[in-house]
């Protein structure tokens, strides 16, 4: 589904990508970590299309066709979700309002026939159901005076409703208590399916015991140093990452 | 990063939509003003004396009056003689009795701007009195609102019929030397509307004026007066269209607005006269006096306006609260973009005895667009436990242009009180980029957000206008679901 062959992405004059290659197929769920600055948002928001990073080499496939060739909206409604580590406030922009809005957008986008009001929020109660989220919220401006744990439900709220082939989630479990990272990671598994794949981006190890990668790979200094299964999670959270650092320093490379 | 100018190409370089012009027959005055024009403007509408010699004495004041200058707007000085001060269509010459009588010419200018004068009228329940140049050319339910004894009709009519109203209404709100261009407006108003609402009469529809200046080298001075007597309540709705053109072209109107004891008039306009070219050619100067006042105890008025439109507006709604326990609002949103330039907020003048004042002023520049607030909120000394609170916003998009906020505010009561909250954002990178990423195009997501910026003023204007306010800012509608 996704191939990213040697990206290499700089934001202003500084190299952050060094060379990333990563695969991944649909059905799979990847993890990837790494130390602060290591280059992970960095990475979720070149596959995103922002412009703050500028890609320097590489490429990026996307079910066949050229990921960096696309503006940010025709990413989205190929499928690629991004759940925001700092999901930005819009005032006066309702959240209904904003959600029904990008799921017609894409569904148009898709030849599918745009959702009325009424079948939309019959989906969408629905799916804030599943995400333990109170109606009432719909009708707040987006992310306005929402808590740090209610800006995540609501992005992952936004993906469950938007169903993408390719959902990256940058720290979503950074500012989560306990309850609200295991509501947060059910609504995650409930889009876990054959035809999908996930990237999490994630500091800690305690996102994965709710969300099981597939696979494991360690980031750091913009380059994978490491990959593996979910046991890497383990001895990284056993071990930190300073080892990782240190065999970087080996000269040890992404297998 | 230079998103920004990437993703507003769309809404900035949005061609003028009405900009077309209907060929009728004119009939004019030479250009040029002097005793004899004012003279003449009055004896072509067989006015009272009683007005012939108001007209002079504003004319006379207007003589010794230079224009104002402490605005934040610059424009060539503006010569007062190469002006027409009066231009009737002339097949409007006799006034039609009915719609069909009206020209057909002019009947497709409006449906051209959407207004068709039938079926608007009857569908929506609004009854449209709509300006042509000078002359009011159709007037609908009419009838229907005399029956309850409103009198909703053109300036030219009421001064006819009613001029006891207008003797004891004229100028008290607005006096013929107020300012330069209200003295101006005094000595040479062809036409506007006047409405009367007589005690306890609850009007059962919204009345709507769209005004529309035409022919050439016109300037169009109008004069509107809105009476609210005892208990009674109107919603008077004001729409602003203009077609190209080169030249630049004064527009210079009055509205006075009076509400006795426990009436209420909520005033509301989309102003979207032609604002020039992208390099700032032509356009409209709107320079307008429009003041409310709350002359009975617990009265109330509103203005809520939208101005997206003209080179230049020079505009302060305000509200004379002076009965008791009176409340005045308002609620802005002003756009400039290309060269526009604004000038425009509002002044509240608490006398009475715990008035009350809200003002929410939402400024959106663009391109090289220049925007100023200001507003005045003075407590006199008699205005005991009055209250204000102004909330004044600006947005920029892109960085070639500007907003500024004037704030005066004069408290002579030590019980009143005064907030102020002012803000100035950008649209952000992160706003746009998290929209985008939702599937939304640049252009969508950009509209989605100056939408909501407004919305606290949007939510003020009756449903058509709001629809309405919201296309112009190249907008969907928001809100349409739950």
């Amino acid at each position: 589904m996704l191939s990213i062959k040697n990206l290499q992405a700089s934001v202003g004059d500084k190299p952050i990508l060094k060379g990333i290659n990563l695969d991944v197929k649909a059905g799979e769920v990847h993890a990837i970590m790494g130390p602060n600055g290591s280059g992970k948002s960095t990475l979720s928001n070149v596959l995103a299309g922002r412009e703050n990073a500028t890609v320097t080499g590489g490429s990026v496939t996307y079910q066949g066709k050229d990921l960096l060739a696309l503006a940010v909206e025709e990413r989205a409604r190929e499928g690629i979700f991004l759940a925001f580590q700092y999901p930005v406030e819009i005032p006066g922009v309702g959240n209904v309002y904003l959600l029904k809005a990008a799921l017609n957008a894409q569904r148009k986008h898709r030849g599918l026939p745009e959702l009325d009001a009424m079948d939309f929020l019959a989906l969408v109660k629905d799916k804030m159901k599943l995400m333990e989220m109170n109606e009432s919220m719909l009708y707040r401006a987006v992310n306005e005076g929402f808590s740090g744990g209610e800006k995540k439900r609501n992005e992952i709220l936004q993906m469950v409703v938007l169903e993408p082939s390719l959902a990256i989630l940058d720290e979503t479990d950074s500012g989560l208590d306990i309850d609200a990272l295991k509501v947060v990671s059910h609504g995650v598994n409930s889009l876990r399916s054959p035809d999908r794949a996930m990237i999490l981006v994630t500091h800690y190890q305690r996102l994965l015991d709710y969300i099981k990668p597939d696979f494991v790979h360690v980031l750091s200094d913009g380059r994978i140093q490491r990959s593996g299964g979910p046991e890497l999670a383990l001895e990284l959270e056993r071990e930190g990452y300073a080892w990782v650092g240190n065999e970087t320093n080996e000269g040890v490379v992404a297998p | 990063m230079n998103f920004i100018p990437d993703a507003l190409e769309g809404l900035i370089s949005l061609e003028y939509r009405h900009g077309f012009e209907t060929s009728i027959e004119s009939d004019e005055i030479p250009k040029g003003l002097s005793e004899d024009t004012v003279r003449l403007i009055s004896a072509r509408k067989n006015e009272p004396e009683f007005l012939l010699e108001w007209r002079l004495e504003a004319y006379r004041r207007w003589l010794k009056m230079t224009p104002p200058t402490w605005a934040s707007v610059h424009y060539p000085p503006i010569d007062y003689q190469d002006i027409i001060y009066y231009s009737a269509p002339k097949s409007q010459k006799d006034g039609p009795k009915s719609l069909d009588e009206v020209d057909p010419e002019l009947l497709k200018t409006y449906e051209k701007l959407g207004i068709p004068l039938h079926e608007r009228a009857i569908l929506a329940g609004v009854a449209v009195d709509a300006v042509f140049d000078s002359v009011s050319v159709a007037t609908t339910f009419k009838d229907k609102l005399a029956e309850v004894g409103i009198i909703f009709c053109s300036f030219s009519e009421a001064v006819q019929h009613h001029p006891e109203l207008i003797k004891q209404y004229l100028g008290t709100v607005v006096p013929v030397q107020d300012n330069f261009y209200a003295a101006l407006n005094s000595a040479v108003f062809s036409d506007g509307s006047f409405v009367y609402i007589p005690p306890g009469v609850r009007c059962p529809m919204e009345l709507s004026t769209y005004f529309r200046i035409n022919a050439k080298n016109t300037g169009q001075f109008e004069r509107t007066l809105i009476i609210a007597d005892r208990g009674a309540s109107v919603s008077y709705l004001e729409g602003c269209t203009a077609p190209m053109r080169d030249e630049n072209q004064l527009h210079a109107a009055v509205v006075e607005l009076v509400a006795l004891e426990d009436a209420k008039i909520k005033y509301s306009t989309v102003q979207n006269w032609y604002p020039g070219d992208k390099e700032g050619r032509g356009g409209i100067y709107n320079f307008v006096t429009k003041r409310g006042d709350c002359r009975g105890a617990r009265s109330h008025i509103s203005w809520t306006q939208v101005e997206t439109g003209s080179a230049i507006t020079w505009k302060y709604p305000s509200v004379i609260l002076r009965g008791k326990d009176s409340v005045g609002e308002f609620y802005s949103v002003a756009l400039t973009n290309h060269r526009q330039q604004a000038d425009t907020g509002t002044k509240m003048i608490h006398i009475g005895k715990n008035t009350r004042s809200t003002i929410v002023s939402k400024g959106i520049s663009a391109g090289f667009g220049q925007q100023a607030y200001r507003g005045l909120v003075r407590m006199a000394r008699s205005a005991t436990g009055a209250r204000n609170h102004t909330q004044c916003d600006s947005l920029l998009l892109g960085d070639r242009c500007q907003a500024h906020t004037f704030p005066y505010i004069e408290v002579k009561n030590h019980t009143a009180t005064v907030e102020h909250e002012a803000s100035t954002s950008r649209i952000g990178e992160d706003q746009l980029f998290f929209c985008r990423q939702r599937g939304l195009s640049a252009e969508d997501a950009v509209s989605m957000i100056v939408n909501g910026f407004c919305k606290e003023v949007f939510k003020e204007l009756p449903m058509e206008f709001a629809v309405e306010a919201q296309k112009l800012l190249g907008v969907s509608l928001e809100g349409s679901v739950g």
